[in-house]
């Protein structure tokens, strides 16, 4: 099994989110929570699971990782590019960073 | 246009109102996740791949300089500084935040705009030709009975759970710029014998996983009778259509299932019981909507302007737009000029806040403040005195708003894809950006001719891609995506599903396989002929033999 961390999106504004080791979450992927197991990546969903409950995040699952000389990066195109932002090149607008 | 009357308004208002309930009840905890998707999808805010995004419908591609204006201001206050133009004449907004989407919907309100039927199961957002009301072959202006149909569609309780989605386009024309046979239900105007004009029906038109090609279940219905055929329709469809799998639940499969003469029996026989009721349309009533979609106050002018000659003749760059983008009008002195959203590499149907002011400022200085939204993802300005035009690509140019290309290989569909939808299998947006730049040369381009090219990022072909001449669809293998292409197909009045090449090539391959296939194409047309002419003649051999030459 690969390894494992946790993503989201925050309620309040759809924001892509990752669970972190603090149990918070992080818009960086660098800060997720990555679990080795398929037990601590369970204890990971249900940490996640948790904070739908509290209005956080929405709609959290699992994907799978690799922790490269310490930088976490996910394994497939979809979560590369839900971590980077759209791959479109090269910007055609004023769309890099909101507010 | 349209213009709201009261009910309307405080219909819309009312919705909005209550949007804002829902949303303060999501957030405080009172509604859950799973309680508050089907309410915030019936306002068009789904949650996509990076944040949430909204749908906002543009009824029939018809908007005006100042909702234009509103558009841009929501583009810039609550989102990226863009929008993106879609398939259905609607606009996205791909970043958008939960607690902003009620004063956004407060804002559209404002402009008689709102996201309602942009999603869910029913009778979506009614699409029309782009040139509705300006173009030379028309019989009739379909906006008004599009917005009959809206006003019809609106809510309609027995149709707002229908087993899939509904959509319904309708065009007023000879010549198909709606692809009607693309929809679960196609109307086109034309004449009987007697000179009257009505409708043809076509029903069970759709792509996605199983593609259909429309069928003609009615000739010809007289105008009055066309909201209780639509209702016989959805009554038979809501009946027997399948609720129990939903890659089998559009109209297409009960269609096909039971054939289409039975199906029409089938109508016509639920017809007969509601038919000259309630729904049947008085010519006064029909007479009251006309009035909103009156012509605007064109001038007398001669047929030809010896200025606009003039500058063609001695400006080809200018000449080449006018080609490729300036389009014969019903009005003496008058052209339609389409505004591509295409220029080399850029995103298909992306505009930024920027240029959606300058259009709007633009169609108000040369067009009557008038602007419509063509399923092809770009933009026209329906009513421009020829003699202007040569200003108004000037000020086009000005703004990056002014690529010779409509019609054209680059003139690409494409939809939002692997970069930002949450179904997507395979990007769409870089391999429009990779073949827009290949061949960023109008002189080839014109050469090349007509040509359509759609690209999907998954089967459920958003993009129209098996009605593309090339259609391309992004498929997943194995966690790699590779991308299938068909050719062939074709979105006119002479609608056709493409045909499948072979196997599929990845991301790195694609610009060059749609390189072999348009130079297979200029190696063996003949004279006069346009892709789609000498795909015909030629078939799929010469191209598949050039694709997998190598293999
Ligand atoms: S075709 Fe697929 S990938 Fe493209 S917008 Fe539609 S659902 Fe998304």
């Amino acid at each position: 099994m690969s390894q494992q961390a946790v993503t989201a999106n925050r309620l309040r504004d759809g924001q892509v989110v990752y669970l972190a080791a603090n149990n918070g979450w992080s818009d960086r992927l660098a800060d997720a929570a990555v679990a080795d197991d398929a037990d601590a990546a369970k204890a990971l969903l249900a940490t996640a699971e948790g904070d739908v409950d509290r209005r956080v995040v929405v709609g959290p699952y699992l994907f799978d990782v690799a922790v490269e000389t310490g930088a976490v990066r996910p394994l497939g195109q979809r979560e590369t590019i839900r971590a980077s932002g759209p791959s479109i090149q090269p910007d055609t607008g004023d769309r890099a960073v909101r507010r | 246009m349209y213009r709201y009357d009261e009910f309307d308004h405080g219909f819309v208002r009312q919705r909005v109102a209550q949007f804002r309930g829902q949303v303060a009840r999501r957030l405080d905890g009172a509604l859950t996740e799973d309680e508050f998707k089907p309410l915030r999808l019936m306002n068009g805010l789904y949650l996509q791949l990076h944040a949430y995004m909204l749908r906002v419908a543009i009824p029939y591609g018809t908007l005006s300089a100042r909702q234009m204006r509103r558009l841009a201001d929501i583009a810039r206050r609550y989102d990226k500084g863009f929008g993106h133009f879609t398939t259905r004449q609607n606009i996205q907004y791909n970043w958008i935040r939960l607690e902003d989407a009620p004063d956004i919907l407060a804002d559209l309100a404002d402009v008689e705009m709102h996201a309602i039927q942009t999603s869910g199961n029913c009778i979506r957002n009614v699409t029309a030709d782009q040139f509705a009301g300006v173009a030379a072959d028309e019989i009739e202006d379909p906006r008004v009975y599009a917005e009959i149909i809206r006003q019809w569609s609106t809510l309609h309780p027995e149709f707002s759970f229908l087993p899939r989605k509904f959509k319904i386009a309708i065009t007023g024309a000879p010549r198909d710029r709606a692809a009607v046979r693309a929809h679960d239900i196609g109307l086109r105007m034309h004449w009987n014998a007697d000179g009257e004009a009505g409708f043809e029906i076509m029903v069970g038109g759709g792509l996605g996983r199983t593609p259909v090609i429309g069928k003609t279940i009615r000739a010809f219905l007289p105008k009055q009778d066309l909201l209780s055929y639509l209702e016989a329709i959805l009554r038979v469809y809501n009946q027997l259509g399948r609720r129990d799998n939903i890659h089998k639940a559009r109209i297409k499969i009960l269609v096909n299932q039971v054939g289409a003469e039975t199906f029409a029996d089938m109508v016509e026989a639920e017809w007969r019981e509601i038919r000259g009721g309630a729904l049947d349309l008085p010519a006064d009533e029909i007479a009251r909507i006309e009035s909103y979609f009156a012509p605007p106050d064109y001038e007398r002018l001669d047929a030809a302007s010896p200025a606009f000659e003039a500058q063609r003749r001695s400006d080809p760059a200018f000449a080449q737009w006018v080609r490729s983008n300036v389009v014969a009008h019903k009005r003496p002195g008058y052209a339609i000029a389409n505004i591509s959203l295409k220029p080399a590499g850029g995103v298909p149907g992306d505009a930024s806040a920027e240029q959606m002011e300058v259009v709007a400022d633009l169609a108000e200085r040369y067009g009557f403040g008038e602007i419509r939204v063509a399923h092809e993802q770009n933009l026209v300005l329906p009513d421009v005195r020829l003699s202007d035009l040569h200003a108004l690509w000037q000020e086009l140019r000005t703004a990056g708003l002014a690529t010779a290309n409509i019609g054209l290989l680059t003139d690409i569909i494409a939809c939002p894809g692997l970069d930002y939808c949450n179904l997507a299998n395979a990007r769409s947006i870089p391999i429009a950006q990779r073949i827009g730049q290949r061949f960023d040369d109008l002189a080839r381009l014109h050469d090349i001719g007509r040509l359509t090219l759609n690209i999907s990022g998954c089967i459920n072909a958003c993009a129209h891609h098996h009605v593309g001449n090339i259609g391309i669809l992004g498929v997943n293998k194995k966690g790699v995506e590779y991308y299938q292409v068909t050719l062939g197909g074709n979105a006119d009045e002479n609608a056709a599903l493409g045909d499948l090449v072979g196997p599929a090539f990845s991301g790195e391959e694609i610009a060059d396989a749609v390189e072999t296939i348009v130079d297979t194409y200029l190696e063996q047309r003949d004279r006069g002929e346009q892709f789609l002419d000498t795909y015909r003649r030629v078939g799929l051999q010469p191209f598949k033999e050039k694709l997998y030459a190598a293999h």
